[in-house]
């Protein structure tokens, strides 16, 4: 069996239909060197695999150790890509300048000490070294130049930290996993960075009701290879999810790729929290009830509020059972109008086993495929338009994949579409997905990104993809792919570099844009700093001063996430 | 010419093995089965070479419960032309009963060439290419990484990744060939080649049928899991490192 884990990866590898992990960028290092978890999910097995290689011949051998020595290469080259001036102006493409406030104390060697004295010695870190990609963002777009970020492992540490900053007025920045989209994880000045990711204990497991209760600070990823082998599932999944947090996706109102199955967080009955506020004060709202009508809601204010309004400690999450059928079909459609059309009547074919369904076009498929190592088309040869991948989930195998069969053969001969495959295991389910989910990663090799997450009307959606790309002419690429199930455009524009005429002529357009159809400036990413001028395009201006209110409410000296979520002329330290 | 491809269904690769509470064996109820890896390769290794115009039919078979039918569904969609299906409940279906069956098919069939993977990744025998080649006595290149048919001379060449490089073999036909990893990339089932495979034949015949008595040569004592690796630990300084190292590990 050990060596079946080992073929398993050696087969991947060569198959290459997936790295490692989703997202290796920050699992690999770690996992690579501490065993962080048990030993489920393909990445902890590693050490296993790699003692039972005597059964390989020389050559597998070899094989072996050059996808070790890639893995390690990547681990560097993603070091290394860090190392870049801290000095820049602080000047971030897609918003306005902003100035630090002068309401915010600096750090001295006093709070230093103090910070020494409530938390263990090596969790207080002033490394450069370690602080760099803590005040670097995913998209290398933003870049803080904090001194110091804190590792508290208990709830009572965090509220120290949240009682003392707030007294001496130091500006906090609460951090996860730092794959947030908008710039909402770094400093954006000299923010102190808090960051849970020593709270990763899972508390509670109920299997009659399916409620987790766990550390703010668990990974995505851990947290569904722990609910796996209890037959169980996280209610979301994203691309990010070998590195973000759940307290981060609980932050952030995460969405993700199988939300046609699942709820919203919003939703979800038994979603709960605790959480420390500004000055300190630990608020348990954990849900291990489905029902609670107790007074104000207030666990919603936190979901999705990006760190302005607390640090959350703990959640709570029902979970559904895991159904063990899934099935996955990977579609070429000609035109927009046609996956349009499909999701139509995939809503009315495959009813409540319909688990996801995503589309990217023909500019995200040329992408992935140059620019990800060892990603096969699964259409060859032809570049089809559009792309759909289709996705049951349920308890019945068979049943389900006759089905999906069913529904797939009536439309290929009416011609809605044009080609297809369906994964016949594990590895090939994982291929297609591959696909989907390494969109992002594969833009960022162009360069510059600029990234627009928008909920807009269906019919509508595409157009404004068409729009950009006449509008900004060769050789800036503009890509459209998204949740199409839900109405979620991720419209991603690429150029060598980033570029101030560039962005002037996406925005406002997009915001604007976005506006006249009535849609969402931010479907699933949040506003962080990227957005928080243009809040008004999506909310009235009652609902933003309630907004306003209720930060000042809660955080008088407006220390937690200072210039993200609101408006900067609105803030509470203007 | 025909050729014949063995197909063996095992608990998908990417799933995490579970040792039965009784250690009787590894927990298949409500997992996820798929084809053996190196069965998809040989099948994909055998249309290839019809489609080189090098042979005229490719008949997958397999051996083991109902559901093997699901699995041949799969090969039939990936391009094989017919399928058979021995069905038998019995847990003993290991390689040598394997082999008499493979054999006994081989007679009724008489394909040019048997294509098996090398092992199947469940039990990881690595027998039965080699036990059928015994029976039938044929010439055998096993963990083929790549084939080569020549149509007039009746040979195959097969090369064999060995210890430190390649070893080169010429078979005549008939023969057997077991696949390697590396042979090639098994193609995905479109949905015109799954549509296809819908009305294509599903053969289902008996080991009895085949005169074949399925016998219990040996007896699995046990399965058990391997040891379970202790989490790791993150240190601080070197100093820590070094001082573990010296009086824990005691290994510098
Ligand atoms: C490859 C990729 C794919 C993605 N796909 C999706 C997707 O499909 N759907 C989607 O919705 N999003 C997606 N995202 C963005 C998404 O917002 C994040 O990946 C994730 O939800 C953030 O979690 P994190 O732990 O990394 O948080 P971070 O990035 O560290 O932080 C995000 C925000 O939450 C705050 N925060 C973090 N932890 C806490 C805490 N404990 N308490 C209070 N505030 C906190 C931060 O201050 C920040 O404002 C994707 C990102 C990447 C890189």
């Amino acid at each position: 069996m050990e060596k079946r884990r080992a073929y398993a990866l050696l087969w991947q590898w060569r198959a290459s239909s997936r790295p490692l992990s989703s997202n290796h960028r920050s699992l690999l290092p770690n996992s690579l060197l501490t065993s962080r978890s048990s030993d489920s999910g393909s990445m902890f097995n590693f050490g296993r695999s790699f003692t039972s290689l005597s059964s390989f011949t020389e050559q597998q051998r070899q094989s072996f150790q050059q996808l070790l020595n890639i893995l390690i290469d990547r681990r560097v080259l993603h070091q290394g890509t860090f190392l870049r001036s801290s000095n820049l102006p602080v000047r971030f493409y897609g918003s306005a300048p902003v100035e630090r406030s002068a309401s915010f104390s600096e750090i001295n060697t006093k709070d230093i000490t103090y910070f020494k004295s409530i938390l263990r010695e090596n969790n207080v870190i002033q490394d450069p070294d370690r602080l760099q990609p803590a005040n670097t963002d995913w998209m290398h777009k933003y870049q803080g130049s904090s001194k110091l970020m804190l590792l508290p492992r208990t709830t009572e540490e965090v509220s120290h930290i949240m009682r003392y900053c707030n007294s001496r007025h130091l500006a906090i920045v609460p951090q996860g996993g730092n794959t947030g989209l908008v710039g909402g994880s770094v400093p954006v000045f000299d923010e102190v960075i808090v960051n849970v990711s020593q709270m990763n204990k899972i508390i509670s497991f109920d299997k009659v009701s399916g409620i987790l209760v766990c550390e703010a600070g668990c990974i995505l990823e851990n947290l569904e290879s722990f609910l796996d082998n209890e037959g169980f599932v996280m209610p979301l999944d994203l691309g990010a999810k070998g590195s973000c947090q759940i307290g981060g996706n609980v932050s952030t109102n995460a969405g993700g790729l199988r939300l046609l199955l699942v709820q919203h967080l919003h939703e979800n009955s038994s979603v709960g929290l605790e959480a420390v506020s500004a000055n300190g004060t630990v608020m348990d709202m954990l849900g291990i009830l489905r029902k609670d009508n107790t007074g104000y809601d207030l666990k919603h204010l936190f979901i999705g509020s990006e760190g302005s309004l607390g640090i959350v400690t703990k959640v709570s999450i029902l979970t559904p059972p895991k159904l063990s059928a899934t099935n996955l079909a990977f579609l070429a459609c000609k035109d927009y109008l046609s996956c349009q059309k499909l999701l139509f009547k995939a809503r009315r074919k495959l009813g409540e086993v319909l688990s996801a369904f995503e589309f990217l076009d023909s500019h995200a498929m040329d992408a992935v495929l140059n620019n990800l190592e060892g990603v096969r088309n699964p259409l060859p040869p032809a570049v089809h338009n559009f792309y759909v991948l289709i996705e049951t989930t349920g308890s019945d195998e068979s049943y389900d994949r006759e089905r999906l069969d069913t529904f797939l053969f009536r439309l290929m001969e009416s011609g809605l579409i044009l080609d297809g495959v369906v994964a016949q295991d594990i590895n090939q389910v994982s291929s297609f997905w591959r696909i989907r989910e390494g969109i992002p990663e594969a833009l960022m090799k162009f360069g510059a990104v600029y990234k627009y997450d928008l909920s807009l009307p269906l019919e509508k959606m595409y157009d404004l993809v068409d729009e950009m790309r006449a509008r900004l002419g060769n050789p800036v690429k503009v890509v459209g792919y998204g949740h199409l199930g839900d109405s979620n455009l991720h419209l991603n524009i690429t150029s060598p570099q980033y570029n101030d005429d560039i962005l002037a002529q996406i925005e406002p357009f997009v915001y604007e844009w976005t506006s006249k159809h009535r849609g969402s400036i931010s479907a699933e990413h949040g506003i962080g700093l990227m957005k928080a001028n243009k809040l008004y395009y999506s909310k009235s201006p009652e609902v933003v001063q309630l907004m306003v209110s209720i930060k000042r409410l809660m955080d008088p000296n407006g220390i937690l996430n200072p210039y993200k979520v609101l408006p900067h002329c609105l803030s509470a330290n203007n | 010419m025909k050729i014949m491809v063995a197909i063996k269904r095992v608990v998908d690769y990417a799933v995490k093995i579970r040792v039965k509470p009784d250690k009787s064996g590894v927990e298949t109820k409500n997992v996820k089965m798929s084809m053996n890896p190196f069965c998809e390769i040989a099948l994909e290794e055998a249309l290839r070479i019809k489609e080189a115009g090098l042979a005229s039919e490719v008949v997958a078979v397999s051996m083991g419960s109902a559901q093997c039918v699901d699995t041949l569904r799969t090969s039939l969609a990936m391009g094989a032309d017919r399928a058979i299906h021995v069905e038998s409940m019995s847990d003993r279906l290991y390689p040598l009963n394997v082999a008499k069956l493979l054999k006994a098919l081989v007679d009724v069939e008489n394909p040019g060439l048997l294509i098996l993977g090398k092992q199947a990744i469940d039990d990881d025998c690595n027998q039965t290419g080699q036990m059928v080649a015994g029976l039938l006595k044929w010439p055998q290149g096993t963990f083929a990484s790549k084939v080569v048919l020549d149509k007039e001379k009746q040979t195959a060449t097969v090369d064999r990744e060995v210890d430190g490089g390649i070893e080169t073999l010429s078979l005549d036909l008939p023969a057997i060939i077991t696949t390697d990893l590396r042979l090639n990339q098994p193609r995905y089932a479109t949905l015109p080649n799954i549509m296809k495979a819908k009305s294509k034949p599903i053969k289902k015949v008996t080991p009895e049928e085949l005169n074949v008595q399925i016998r219990s040569d040996l007896d699995v004592v046990e399965v058990s899991e391997p040891p379970k690796r202790k989490a790791g630990v993150i240190l601080s300084s070197v100093d820590e490192l070094i001082g573990k190292l010296k009086n824990e590990a005691r290994v510098i």
